[in-house]
């Protein structure tokens, strides 16, 4: 393999993983404020209960966040020194910022949260279970204002040495990229942690223990999943698809698998990319749907990748419209289940049918395929560019550490991390077996 | 505005080490002061609280670096891409080994995670020092400004060196004492019992370590990076770091635990702040050619993001620091067991 590839797939496998756990510590955090709040306001001992041993899991799984996240803040400058260079005077700032508004913020006062309840009393434990949900989500914000640079890069110059110069700060956080990128992003996040509530949820209702606490998990989650969910097709989930649409056009035609400029664009639903060809075999399509959800005009013109000259086209088309796929499939999938058990829930049977509980358990580790898949789309769509249009991929690397020392490090990752999945399962097994009531 | 943005970063980098210098002195001495699982629960618990937002100074103190010295961070993470790499994963395994510790009981769980804890609490203190020690004497840098070292060659501190030579493997064990004196000196301040026994005699044996390893690595820093000699000479100001230093390490010896903790903190501040004096106007200096060296100036960002920095800084900065007021006074006092 040579040094790119390796580099490449050193952030790629080290973000990949990181990122299974913020996701969940950012909705869960958000839900945790929910029960806490039910809990202020009925005052029912029940919620806290709930949110204690919500709050439980949460430790674990932000620790896990912490100590997979320092290791991507080192890389910009390891791996991708030249990018750092050239692009550090502007992602620098939104990196700090993350460190100094939010690290200090969730730190402090998940400790606070954790273990404070009692010194505290319920408002302030209710502020601080707040503060660590403000902290959470203003972290994902700098880094999807980072990501969202990397994307649509504004409020910048180049300067006489190839250097990109800051010139507006209000740019780099207020532009219409960073604005949908953030809220798909982050309600993904309670996508993940509805799920994960309404599966442990289902878990205790079929195993038939802490049934009342079964019940609370899988009514919060099936609520904030049917509309979080609901969130994520519109009007994020459109609105990212039009930025892609009118801001990267490349990047849409190879999602889409569109080889072909045509009017009247067809959706692909299944098909594979043949390169060779230039064309989806097998393909499964919905005329003229692309144009209409493009442009709201069923017979609008749509550019395909014959538009774009080759140095523009991401450079792994396949995998780019697989990841595409899987994203928008399993999204549909989670509206369509949701939908049902809302239906349940509302005719107060979800408790009792077995299936739909059946179908909730073992949806868990699908949001967090939808999730992967939607940032490998982000990330490969991007290709061949570290900053779209601006600075191309394999400019950025380190240009002094070899192959060799690079994969040596990717190694020595892989071990580490498996090894903390093996720990993290076990212990969040050991706290789901334990029960609320523990 | 570099110089301003230079001592942010340098009080910032301070601040970290005083702050999880005290969790990483206690990690080192762990298995030694606290025997049983209550004491060495007890250590745990003295830094519990803390230890995360302690770390956070790191990555912050990194971010701020990234975005005012660009070229610094660029070139001095990718050479020393090896040793940084063995850091997170020190970094990652300590971090557990604090979390997780306390989730199960008894059995062979509990000290397989003390043992983790201690070893790479020692192991980064020594890397954090040869870090340090790399800096000062300076790196082989080409001319677009990179380097890449590797772990180790022949152990000579000249231009073939790697990372770890007999120059920055004594810095590495002036670090690991110092540290681990800081660490002694936190669990007499908030531990009791046997615990707190055992630290004073450990921090009033460790403090001649510390005095020993001050002087040697001082002369040995002279004799290696000559620049430090140029700057006392030509601002003599400057002499007031290594006194403050002088001043931590007398206040070091007091029975009371608050000032002798203290002086601690002033310890190595004056010992950090004396280095980053010593080196200015270099941060990376280069041991090939010295006009390759990386400089405040030539180092830094543009003019626009370095005074809009100033301005998101100086509250967010504000902000941190009343965070951790709160909570170092809801933790004040001794642990309690």
């Amino acid at each position: 393999m040579d040094a790119l590839a390796i580099h490449r797939l050193h952030f790629a496998f080290t973000v990949t993983f990181h990122y299974l756990f913020p996701q969940l510590t950012m909705g869960l955090a958000f839900l945790i404020v929910v029960l806490k709040t039910v809990a202020l306001r009925t005052g029912d001992p029940h919620y806290d209960q709930a949110a204690r041993f919500w709050g439980r899991v949460l430790a674990i799984n932000f620790a896990m966040g912490v100590v997979t996240g320092i290791p991507m803040e080192f890389q910009f400058g390891t791996n991708w020194a030249r990018f750092s260079r050239a692009a550090g005077g502007v992602i620098g700032q939104t990196l700090a910022m993350e460190g100094v508004f939010s690290f200090f913020l969730e730190s402090s006062f998940l400790g606070a949260f954790l273990f404070g309840e009692k010194r505290l009393g319920p408002k302030a434990h209710w502020v601080s279970a707040l503060l660590v949900f403000v902290g959470s989500w203003l972290s994902g914000f700098f880094i999807i204002a980072t990501n969202a640079w990397m994307q649509y890069p504004s409020g910048y110059r180049v300067g006489p040495n190839g250097e990109i110069v800051l010139t507006s700060l209000w740019h780099l956080l207020v532009n219409q990229w960073l604005f949908w990128q953030y809220l798909h992003n982050m309600i993904g996040s309670v996508v993940t942690a509805s799920f994960v509530m309404a599966s442990i949820g289902a878990y205790y209702l079929l195993a038939r223990s802490h049934e009342a606490y079964g019940r609370t998990f899988a009514r919060t989650g099936v609520i904030a999943g049917v509309a979080s969910c609901c969130l994520m097709l519109f009007p994020t989930g459109d609105q990212q698809g039009k930025n892609i649409a009118f801001l990267q056009p490349p990047t849409l035609a190879a999602m889409e698998g569109l080889f072909q400029t045509q009017t009247g664009a067809p959706l692909a639903i299944l098909g594979q990319p043949d390169m060779d060809r230039q064309r989806l075999d097998n393909p499964l399509v919905v005329p003229n749907a692309l144009s209409f959800l493009t442009y709201r005009r069923w017979k609008a013109e749509v550019k395909g990748l014959d538009d774009f000259s080759r140095d523009w086209w991401p450079d792994n088309i396949p995998l780019l419209y697989y990841c595409y796929h899987i994203m928008v499939g399993l999204g549909t999938i989670f509206i369509a289940v949701l939908l049902v058990a809302a239906f349940l829930l509302w005719r107060g049977r979800l408790y009792l049918s077995r299936p739909m509980l059946w179908v909730l358990m073992l949806a868990l580790p699908f949001p967090y395929i939808a999730t992967t898949a939607g940032w490998m789309t982000a990330e490969l769509g991007r290709q061949p560019w570290l900053i779209y249009g601006l600075f191309r991929t394999v400019e950025g690397t380190s240009a002094r550490v070899s192959p060799g020392n690079g994969l040596f490090t990717l190694i020595g990752f892989m071990g580490i991390y498996g090894l903390l999945a093996v720990l993290f399962l076990f212990l969040v097994h050991r706290e789901i077996e334990h029960g609320p009531e523990a | 505005m570099p110089t301003i943005w230079f001592c942010l970063v340098a009080v910032m980098i301070a601040v970290y080490v005083v702050l999880d210098g005290f969790d990483l002195g206690a990690g080192i001495l762990h298995l030694s002061v606290a025997r049983t699982d209550d004491e060495r629960r007890a250590v745990l618990a003295s830094i519990g609280p803390v230890w995360d937002g302690n770390q956070v100074w790191l990555l912050a103190g990194g971010g701020t670096l990234y975005f005012a010295f660009p070229a610094l961070y660029a070139s001095g993470f990718s050479g020393f891409y090896l040793p940084l790499m063995i850091v997170l994963w020190l970094l990652i395994l300590r971090g557990i080994s604090i979390e997780f510790r306390n989730h199960i009981r008894g059995g062979v769980w509990e000290p397989f995670w003390d043992a983790v804890f201690c070893g790479a609490s020692a192991l980064l203190a020594i890397f954090f020092g040869a870090a340090l020690g790399n800096v000062v004497r300076g790196v082989p840098l080409d001319a677009s400004g990179y380097f890449f070292l590797p772990l180790w060659t022949d152990f000579s501190a000249d231009r073939e060196a790697g990372i770890l030579d007999w120059y920055t493997v004594l810095i590495g064990i002036a670090s690991l004492l110092t540290l681990a004196e800081h660490g002694a000196l936190w669990l007499a301040l908030k531990t009791g019992g046997a615990v707190e026994v055992r630290a004073r005699r450990m921090a009033a044996r460790l403090w001649w370590g510390v005095l020993a390893a001050v002087i040697v690595i001082t002369a040995a820093s002279f004799a290696v990076q000559p620049h430090l000699a140029v700057s006392f000479r030509e601002r003599p100001w400057g002499c007031i770091f290594p006194l403050l230093a002088i001043a931590g390490l007398i206040l070091m010896r007091f029975r009371n635990a608050r000032p002798a903790f203290l002086g601690s903190c002033v310890h190595i501040i004056g010992m950090l702040t004396s280095v980053v004096f010593g080196l200015y106007p270099y941060v990376l200096p280069s041991n090939s050619n010295p006009a390759l060296s990386l400089t405040v100036q030539n180092a830094a960002a543009a003019p626009y993001g370095l005074r809009i920095g100033l301005i998101w800084f100086a509250p967010g900065i504000a902000l941190a620091i009343g965070y951790f007021v709160f909570t170092y006074r809801s933790f004040a006092g001794k642990t309690p067991a």
